[in-house]
């Protein structure tokens, strides 16, 4: 199978170097003889690439551990689900999966885009196959998943046990995903460039592939926040790890497209702005994967230093001269159809958000890259963690919190004073209600306080904008109010779906503020002792340590660690926090030993244990514990805002329509008393 | 073999086959009020009892500030409280516990481990020299450049209104369709009924 393997990573790269040429050739001098066969080379490297990865996984699947990838990341007992995973869990087998997930990507975009967009379609082609070509170039001759070793070890060294968690069987194709399908949409961009076809087509035909790339990559970092909370066990969910902030450059470039295409689509203004936006995101995604495999800056998420970093660096700097300089030589061809006509719109407002999306991501970037320029200009190494981060981008982030309840509430085009006051008076009131709320009940912190009365306000904009919306629709069609509620988000799907992730938005930064209050204490405790804690909402939780138990499982040994909670004298049951020594299946350790957190989770708080070891080998432990608020609203915000992004990207749900025609239409909702946009 | 015998060997068969599970799952093999682990190996690295250092509030506030050296990216506090198997977060703990026993302030300790560690040691660089550009920079820029979209904004809203003004719209394919409230008295009643067939197209 290896030979299958490796035979179809050589006809992957050819058929994709075809693909890439002839697409780019035959479409420049409009030549369908050439490109005639660009489409089935597409599809015929997507065959070899899967079946590339199918033999990879038939060498994990039968432990063949003469492959060095098989060897380095499987045993023979580890789990089934694992051994999947265990495709995406190392340097080589990731770049094979990245390989075949786009190579299936740039096939669907040849599938399912409308014919009218045919002309764009070789060039589509030619950036999909370059890219993957690029790929396969990089594995063929720097990471190859299918090399072999001079000799067979008798057993594999397992998966690394922070990776032995359910959720890495998901959060990285997430991640993934929303990384590599951010090439369709730059592949539509340059072939749009390309073909000097500048008006609005390139546009919808990549409107529901930028919704997949940042619904994907919302998922994949919500995920990875899960993974971190449940996993790492330091009781947190982002520390601004460079991996990290690399997973969140492209998101928010990506949201920032998301709202100033909305501006080209009903105004045909910030043409050159999108175009710069998507090849950007794509340039970020490309930044993230160097810095990820490079090893240039210290990461615990990073895979094993290797010179891949350089093929990745190398490609970077090449797309970003061809795509600027593309952009360049188009730039007279892209000048905005009209001209915005007031600070006060919100178009403006769109503006000053992608101002502060694209802030945020230059200060993530600038943060993440600091100690090299500093060791640079200075000679000597600085560390750049949590503290820097929070204190550059927090007011940032305060900011962009408080945009997302303003822009909704102002009308495009300019809104006039009595528009103005008509819509802030309910959601200011809300905010400062909250904030008055707050500082009653003794909460304290300026950047919390700020972040919750700000949510507050947001809320105020959203809720305002559904009731507003949904009595409308029952006054002018007398309909109940779910009926009502269910047609408004039904027929306005883009609209209410982006409000819906507003609220998961305005969940996380509630969710964000709870961290402020969290509380931990260490304590060593022998069975039958106590520890209390109160936390931020006032209740006192007693845990009483009852013993350490170990036994064995199918590729580990475990410490058991289990304390009984109770919660204000209520007993809660029993919470349970391990060690895991892994082994292989000679019982050999084959890594240092993990921990596995417990989690006792509700709407207000988590109680979190960590079982940080034992004093001198016996049943006397040493516990972690801590009490970390509204972390469940994490997660729940999360869930929200990918909710929200399905609802926008469902079929159907009604066209996006030109500002001319929204503005004509605004005098009689007004006679019906209903929304102002 | 008789049943009674076929039975007990049966019996003895299941018993030997769920050792094995017995012993791993079977209570610990310690005895007396704190048992001993019968591998305390795979509980990880032993432990020292917690001292008030090891969750002293002040301690912890200057560890986050102090950054491991284990190559983790963490902080001194969080590493030692979550890779347990870390040798240096413990030892730099025992370091700032030292120094604040010796009466060193917050800010002593964290000069203490620069001189010592170099700048490298702090979780974040001193807003100083060239480093202040790290803290001012990203927030300058979105000030600058939003000061500088205000002001193209501004330019351009007296320029279309003076283009108004002389009858030259902006685009005529958008002006001609009157915008907010007090302009829809302006609307004959065929632009009107033009506007509800848009709005029940649009629903919006």
């Amino acid at each position: 199978m290896t030979l299958l393997g490796e035979f179809c990573l050589w006809l992957a790269l050819l058929l994709s170097a075809w693909a890439a040429v002839l697409g780019f050739s035959g479409r420049w001098q409009d030549r369908p003889d050439l490109t005639a066969s660009v489409r089935g080379a597409v599809f015929a490297t997507f065959g070899a690439l899967a079946v590339a990865a199918l033999a990879l996984w038939k060498g994990l699947a039968s432990h063949d551990f003469n492959i060095e990838y098989v060897a380095a990341y499987t045993s023979r007992n580890l789990p089934d689900g694992y051994i999947i995973s265990a495709l995406w869990a190392g340097q080589k087998g990731s770049l094979l999966f990245w390989a075949v997930v786009l190579s299936l990507f740039g096939a669907l975009a040849q599938l399912l885009t409308p014919r009218r967009y045919g002309a764009l379609m070789p060039y589509v082609a030619a950036v999909t196959s370059a890219v993957v070509a690029f790929f396969v170039c990089t594995m063929v001759f720097a990471a190859n998943p299918f090399e072999r070793m001079a000799f067979t070890p008798a057993d594999g060294r397992g998966l690394n046990p922070q990776l032995q968690n359910p959720g890495m069987m998901i959060h990285p194709p997430m991640l993934y995903l929303g990384y590599i399908s951010i090439t369709i949409p730059f592949a539509f961009a340059i072939a749009a460039l390309l073909s000097r076809s500048l008006d609005t087509g390139w546009i919808h035909a990549i409107r529901k592939w930028t919704l997949v790339s940042w619904l994907f990559l919302s998922i994949g970092i919500t995920l990875g926040m899960w993974w971190a909370y449940v996993e790492l066990g330091w009781g947190g969910y982002w520390a601004w790890d460079p991996v990290e902030n690399a997973s969140l450059l492209p998101w928010l470039t990506m949201t920032a497209f998301l709202h100033s295409v909305m501006i080209q689509e009903k105004r045909g203004m910030l043409k050159r702005w999108n175009l710069g936006l998507i090849v950007g995101t794509f340039l970020l995604s490309i930044f993230g994967t160097f810095i990820t495999r490079s090893g240039v800056i210290a990461s615990v998420h990073s895979f094993t230093q290797s010179n891949v970093g350089y093929f990745f660096l190398a490609f970077l700097v090449v797309c970003g001269i061809l795509s600027f300089t593309l952009l360049y030589t188009r730039w007279s061809s892209l000048k905005a159809e009209v001209q915005l006509e007031s600070v006060v719109s919100r178009e403006a407002a769109f503006l000053f958000n992608n101002l502060l999306l694209v802030g945020v991501a230059f200060s993530v970037l600038w943060g993440t890259l600091f100690p090299i320029l500093s060791e640079l200009v200075r000679g000597s190494k600085i560390t750049v963690g949590p503290p820097f981060f929070n204190r550059v981008n927090i007011p940032i982030g305060l900011l962009l919190l408080a945009l997302t309840g303003i822009g909704p509430l102002i009308a495009w085009r300019k809104a006039s004073t009595a528009n103005l006051k008509r819509q802030f008076i309910g959601p200011v009131a809300a905010g400062v209600v909250t904030a008055v709320a707050l500082l009653a009940a003794g909460v304290r912190g300026l950047y919390p306080v700020m972040a919750l009365s700000l949510a507050g306000f947001v809320a105020g904009t959203i809720g305002q904008e559904f009731y507003r919306g949904v009595r409308a629709r029952r006054r002018m069609h007398g309909e109940s109010a779910p009926v009502a509620f269910g047609r408004l988000v039904a027929r306005n799907r883009r609209r209410y779906g982006g409000y819906l992730v507003h609220a998961g938005v305005l969940i996380y930064f509630v969710a964000f503020s709870g961290m402020a209050f969290k509380r931990e204490i260490e304590a060593t405790l022998k069975p039958g002792d106590s520890a209390t804690l109160t936390s931020p909402f006032g209740h006192t939780y007693t845990f009483t340590h009852v013993g350490v138990s170990q036994f064995e499982a199918l590729n580990r040994v475990v410490s058991a660690a289990t304390v009984q909670v109770a919660k204000d004298g209520k007993p809660e049951g029993l919470m349970t926090s391990e060690k895991r020594q892994h082994v292989d299946s000679f019982r050999r350790p084959t890594f240092e030993p993990s921990t596995e957190v417990g989690i006792r989770s509700n709407l207000q708080e988590d109680v979190y244990i960590t079982y940080a070891g034992s004093v001198g080998g016996t049943e006397e432990a040493v516990y972690r514990l801590t009490i970390n608020p509204l972390v469940w609203w994490v997660w729940f915000g999360g869930f929200v805002l990918a909710f929200g992004g399905l609802v926008t990207m469902w079929p159907g749900g009604g066209a996006v329509i030109p500002v001319a025609r929204a503005a004509a239409a605004r005098p009689s909702l007004a006679e019906a008393g209903a929304l102002t946009e | 073999m008789s049943d009674c015998s076929r039975r007990s060997f049966i019996g003895r068969l299941g018993a030997v086959a769920l050792l094995p599970l017995q012993q791993a799952q079977g209570p610990l093999a310690g005895e007396g009020e704190v048992g001993t682990l019968r591998d305390p190996g795979a509980a990880g690295r032993a432990r020292a009892p917690t001292e008030i250092a090891d969750y002293d509030e002040r301690i912890k506030v200057i560890e986050q500030r102090l950054a491991c050296s284990c190559g983790c990216t963490l902080d001194v506090f969080t590493c030692r409280t979550t890779d347990f198997t870390c040798t240096y977060s413990p030892q730099l703990h025992r370091e700032v516990v030292e120094l604040d026993r010796a009466g060193k302030t917050a800010q002593e300790i964290l000069d203490a481990f620069v001189a010592k560690y170099g700048e490298k040691a702090l979780m974040a660089p001193k807003p100083e020299g060239f480093n202040l550009w790290g803290y001012l920079l990203p927030g300058s820029a979105i000030l600058v450049a939003g000061g500088a979209l205000v002001a193209v904004l501004s330019r351009r809203r007296v320029a279309v209104a003076d283009a108004m003004a002389v009858g030259v719209g902006p685009s005529p394919s958008i002006t001609s369709v009157p915008v907010t409230g007090p302009h829809a008295a302006d609307a004959t009643p065929e632009e009107m009924e033009r506007l509800r067939r848009a709005l029940a197209e649009v629903e919006d």
